[in-house]
């Protein structure tokens, strides 16, 4: 995973980095310019590590001590447990740096006390933020072989009722996207506008 | 037919078995069927079908699974395809008494829809000679009781691929204790965010990362559990 940090080129002194799944790129690009938070620089990790999350911790520790090769004292991890079984926490802990809190990225745009408080009650949803809906190609379609066998749809998707599209910024065309990836893998659509949800304040609190 | 060149009845024994093993390997349901078919037409014993040429041809698919050369997608397509051998051989196999290893009762937590990988080890775990009772999905700590109660297995598999989900095993194992069974059972856990680190803290026996460590796992434990008897 080398050059992971290329991005960074210099330490803005007191800035800090966010070192952050790829999904979130956009997401936190806009926060930080929203917010005039310039102190802030970003780094990203590929996000097709979502599928591989036993990889997830070990790439995120690479990057916390490239970060600090970089002179980053302060750094922050935008990254959800995703999968990691509690992995990625440990990573933090060792190297003494904050996580984003939240089980998945849909629970944090959610809010993840509203999520979590949520209980069973979205357990046959399947859910996808902006970044999914735009990559669902990429990242659900070809990752699950659905593109080169569709007949194995029921076997990943045959207990899920519904597809929840967590909105973070509106766009008919992002919409549009996720109403067909419904539709492709036979599920009900749902749409929810979360905005940034938790990561607005993380970001901020940086 | 496995390929345009290839006629599955006009090989021999061996040469079908190994052909078998790479249309497992291929996932061609179609002719792991066919090829099934024409052995017990040979008057191959179903138990002999099942370990060499289904088991075996699925041991290696789950090898390559572990080593990364095979991915979800083609496990599933393979285990879709023993599925249809399976499904010539399961009547037979129960009227010609194939031997039984034991029992196991597997189940996908509650709050946890995912089945893929119960179904992987319910079959490979059945392929070894196993009973296997699955639940399904979203299970209460009740339903996995009342199965333990009424199959009395010798394993209690649970499955989970959230990690808002797995600490519900926690639950399960708890409550066994309370009630006394736990080391009435052998507890094997398994799922995607899971690791052995998980599975102790919770009671478990073992962590199984895939099918084929299931069914090791499974054999290791029930032969231990003979011996223990044996000597008691």
């Amino acid at each position: 995973m080398a050059g992971i940090v290329d991005a960074v080129t210099e330490n803005k002194g007191a800035g800090v980095l966010i070192i952050a799944c790829g999904a979130l790129a956009r997401e936190i690009n806009a926060l930080t310019a929203m917010n005039g938070l310039d102190h802030i620089s970003l780094t990203c990790l590929p996000a097709i590590l979502h599928n591989r999350p036993e990889k997830i911790p070990d790439a995120v520790r690479q990057a916390i001590r490239e970060g600090r090769e970089h002179g980053f004292e302060r750094i922050a991890i935008a990254y959800a447990d995703c999968g990691t079984g509690g992995y990625l926490d440990r990573v933090c802990e060792e190297e003494n740096v904050p996580r984003i809190a939240g089980p998945h990225c849909y629970a944090f745009f959610s809010g993840t006390d509203d999520f979590l408080a949520r209980g069973n009650a979205d357990m046959d949803a399947f859910f996808l933020t902006d970044f999914l809906a735009k990559q669902f190609e990429a990242f659900v379609i070809e990752p699950l072989g659905l593109d080169r066998h569709p007949e194995l749809r029921d076997d990943y998707f045959g207990h899920y009722k519904r597809l929840v599209y967590l909105v973070q910024v509106e766009d008919a065309a992002l919409e549009a996207k996720a109403r067909a990836a419904a539709e492709r893998l036979g599920l009900a659509f749902e749409k929810r506008v979360t905005g940034y949800g938790d990561l607005a304040d993380f970001v901020r609190g940086v | 037919m496995a390929d345009d060149d290839i006629v599955l009845s006009e090989l021999s024994d061996d040469d079908l078995v190994a052909q078998m093993h790479d249309d497992l390997y291929d996932g061609l349901k179609e002719e792991i069927e066919e090829g099934t078919n024409i052995l017990i037409e040979r008057g191959w014993a179903p138990y002999n079908i099942l370990t060499e040429a289904l088991v075996e041809g699925m041991r290696v698919v789950g090898e390559d699974f572990r080593d990364g050369i095979l991915f979800v997608p083609e496990v599933l397509l393979s285990a879709n395809a023993m599925k249809g051998g399976m499904a010539i051989l399961r009547p037979l196999l129960a009227e010609t008494g194939a031997p039984k290893l034991g029992k196991m009762v597997i189940g996908t937590v509650k709050g946890d829809i995912h089945d893929i990988g119960q179904n992987l080890v319910g079959m490979m775990m059945e392929g070894a000679g196993f009973e296997v009772i699955k639940l399904g999905i979203n299970n209460s700590v009740e339903d996995y009781l009342a199965a333990l109660e009424e199959h009395r297995p010798d394993i209690l598999g649970m499955s989970a691929l959230l990690t808002t989900t797995m600490p519900y095993m926690k639950v399960v194992i708890d409550t066994l204790k309370e009630k006394g069974i736990r080391n009435d059972y052998i507890v094997l856990v398994g799922g995607a965010p899971l690791n052995e680190e998980f599975a102790t803290a919770i009671g478990a026996d073992a962590y199984c990362r895939d099918a084929a460590v299931a069914v090791e796992t499974a054999q290791d434990f029930i032969k231990r559990k003979h011996n223990q008897r044996a000597s008691a």
